[in-house]
């Protein structure tokens, strides 16, 4: 290349034929991190080997539940906080699709926190990624249940003044069969952890703490997303390190890596099997369209 | 077959095709789902106790959109609950079944007490603009044939449909006919190829045919006012009036074939009773009784009551003098038959709360009073 030409054509985005082009240009702003979350399942997706034909996407309402609207596959953009209870109907419904949730803090864990770890805990297959970014984007910047102490929002205009949810470990708690925690940042283990996610027959759990820097970086002196990112560097703490520190030491941290890996027994297969059971067949699937059962 | 009210509604929905229920306890409609629970496995469906209404009326929504004919059961309180989800069946156009029991209320109310007071909430419980198809069963084989009729509507126009029964119609025994065939509405996949098929277009009365998550079509369900495609289009007063206007008019077009009404010696009536439900058990002894005493009573028994049978009991009002409705509840339904017919006869409301159902005699007293 010479000097004085500079080239503006670039390839394309090898994860563009998974979009719908015709919903394009998107919604998010300038330096969101809905865009690494979306490439990196893309790439665990395809690391996982799974048949993108075959997944069904799952979303409530907020910035992050618009993700799946610009995915070329079925999709079910549902009511604030819902989307879980949506995802088990349909993943109940047809066992053979893989049902991906795109969700974010204040989606899964304040209005839908009920839902979230009641399929935890039926270990229902259902890939969750969910991307906190510690405030309401959407509506203006409020401060949301992961919001740490002390952050600013629209809604705390003196500090929020509560203790956040540790998303990660509420899903462990809840019975989740695989759960992880990274950053915008880790890229190769977001994807990694994200190909680990659609592999595990049970409910996984995939928190991708993400920078909001339109409305959380604002209000908490991390103007630009390269400040945002920064931040995030700085404060990651890989979890076995973590587990050896004192609380007191990770006031301030996000603690990184996989908390959960431990497969069991899987809530829809359980279903099928009570049918077969009873009735000596398996679940039928599609029967509103047959004309005998 | 002897059975309950709610086992007749549970049987009913196998017939139907029902292979998905999702639900949460709550008296008086919890042997709905017991019943559903026990008999869904052997039909190779489903039944999941889901965390509440909420998550119940999402599970059967999410159900339905991968092929499956669903339903849930509840009461006022989990009815409430219920309301956002079922305007999202709304504008989606996801057919659905729900079984509301009625006990008395507001809120906690009565668990084991009959009441009608949810008619109203029926209707427009969820915000916006929507038109509801709901049906009101007064017997045991009611329950049975309402459920199927319920789910073939459901699926015809592709709304949620509600059965308004009530705790004294779902915990009443009696002796039904089960018939080895019924006629079931099933879903018809579109004519189109996936890459030339819009999943939300439609003529103006009318729905799409529904097509299954996961055979390639790549449809966006979405809760937004959408277009054609089902992609969002949230700012456009055109888009929105388009989308809305039709979702009602599939309903309030088609209102002569839906609504549902039964008449009985209205033809020389001088006072028309107007019940549904529960209340026209009595209604039905109150005819007979009057006629033996010289009073000239007919029956409007309403099954539908939304849509509203409008012309059926504008019909009622110019034969008769009088129109009586009977309800349990503080008056709901009569001011919709006031709004048809107060220009053309008198309109009365004998409503009864706390959970018994209207004594013949206490309504016939009041009948004499006119």
């Amino acid at each position: 290349m010479s000097n004085d030409k500079v080239t503006t054509q670039r390839s394309e985005n090898p994860f563009m034929k998974y979009l719908r082009k015709d919903r394009l240009p998107h919604i998010f702003c300038a330096g969101c991190g809905n865009g690494t979350a979306l490439n990196t399942f893309f790439r665990g997706m395809e690391a996982a080997k799974i048949d993108f034909d075959n997944i069904a996407m799952v979303s409530g309402i907020g910035c992050s539940s618009r993700i799946p609207g610009y995915v070329k596959c079925d999709s079910l953009h549902t009511a604030h906080g819902r989307a879980i209870s949506f995802a088990t109907g349909l993943k109940m419904g047809n066992p053979n699709l893989d049902v991906v949730v795109f969700t974010g803090d204040g989606d899964a864990a304040a209005i839908g926190g009920n839902h979230l770890i009641h399929a935890a805990r039926r270990n229902i297959n259902l890939t969750v990624i969910c991307i906190n970014n510690n405030i309401y984007g959407m509506t203006g910047g409020q401060i949301s249940p992961t919001s740490p102490k002390g952050s600013f929002g629209s809604t705390a205009p003196y500090g929020s003044i509560d203790k956040p949810f540790d998303l990660a470990e509420l899903v462990v708690a809840a019975g989740g069969s695989y759960v992880s925690r990274w950053t915008a940042i880790h890229g190769l283990q977001l994807a990694n952890s994200i190909k680990k996610a659609l592999n595990n027959n049970g409910f996984s759990f995939v928190e991708v703490v993400s920078q909001c820097p339109t409305y959380f970086g604002r209000r908490n002196k991390l103007r630009t997303p390269v400040e945002m990112i920064k931040a995030f560097k700085e404060n990651s703490i890989v979890k076995k390190k973590a587990d050896k520190m004192d609380q007191e030491e990770l006031i301030g941290k996000i603690i990184v890596g996989e908390f959960v890996n431990n497969p069991r027994p899987e809530f829809s297969e359980n279903i099928c099997k009570l049918s077969e059971e009873k009735c000596g067949k398996v679940q039928l699937v599609k029967s509103a369209y047959l004309n005998e059962f | 077959m002897f059975i309950q009210g709610n086992e007749a509604c549970a049987r009913g929905a196998i017939k139907a095709g029902c292979r998905f229920f999702a639900g949460y306890p709550i008296t008086p409609s919890t042997e709905v789902a017991e019943e559903l629970a026990r008999i869904l496995p052997n039909y190779g469906g489903s039944f999941v106790q889901m965390e509440d209404e909420i998550a119940a009326l999402g599970a059967i929504i999410g159900a339905s959109w991968s092929g499956l004919k669903v339903m849930t059961s509840t009461s006022g309180p989990g009815f409430s609950l219920m309301q956002e989800n079922i305007g999202y069946g709304q504008i989606t156009e996801t057919p659905l079944v729900i079984i509301n029991v009625q006990r008395g209320s507001p809120s906690t109310g009565q668990p084991t007490m009959a009441a009608q007071g949810d008619m109203m909430q029926a209707r427009w419980g969820s915000h916006g603009d929507y038109e509801p198809i709901a049906l009101s069963p007064s017997s045991v084989q009611e329950c049975f044939d309402f459920t199927i009729k319920a789910f073939n509507l459901s699926e015809k126009y592709r709304v949620p449909v509600i059965i308004l029964t009530d705790e004294i119609i779902g915990h009443m025994r009696e002796k039904i006919t089960i018939p080895d065939e019924v006629k079931v509405t099933k879903r018809e996949m579109p004519q189109e190829k996936p890459e030339d098929f819009l999943p939300f277009k439609a003529d103006e009365n009318g729905t799409s045919p529904m097509v299954p998550f996961g055979e390639g079509y790549n449809i966006h369900v979405t809760g937004l006012t959408h277009d054609e495609r089902g992609y969002p289009d949230t700012s456009s007063p055109k888009a929105h009036s388009k989308l809305v206007k039709r979702l009602c008019n599939k309903v309030l077009n088609n209102r002569e074939s839906i609504v549902s009404v039964e008449e009985e010696f209205c033809d020389d009536a001088d006072i028309i009773l107007i019940s549904y439900g529960a209340p026209y058990r009595s209604v039905s002894a109150v005819v007979k009784k009057g006629r033996s005493e010289g009073i000239n009573l007919g029956s409007l028994k309403i099954n539908t009551p939304w849509p509203f049978p409008e012309s059926q009991v504008l019909k009622a009002a110019e034969k008769a003098k009088d129109l009586v409705v009977v309800e349990m509840n503080l008056g709901q339904m009569v001011h919709e038959v006031e709004s048809v017919a107060r220009d053309k006869a008198n309109i009365h409301l004998i409503s009864k709360i706390g959970g018994e159902l209207h004594k013949v005699e206490d309504i016939l007293s009041k009948i004499r009073e006119l």
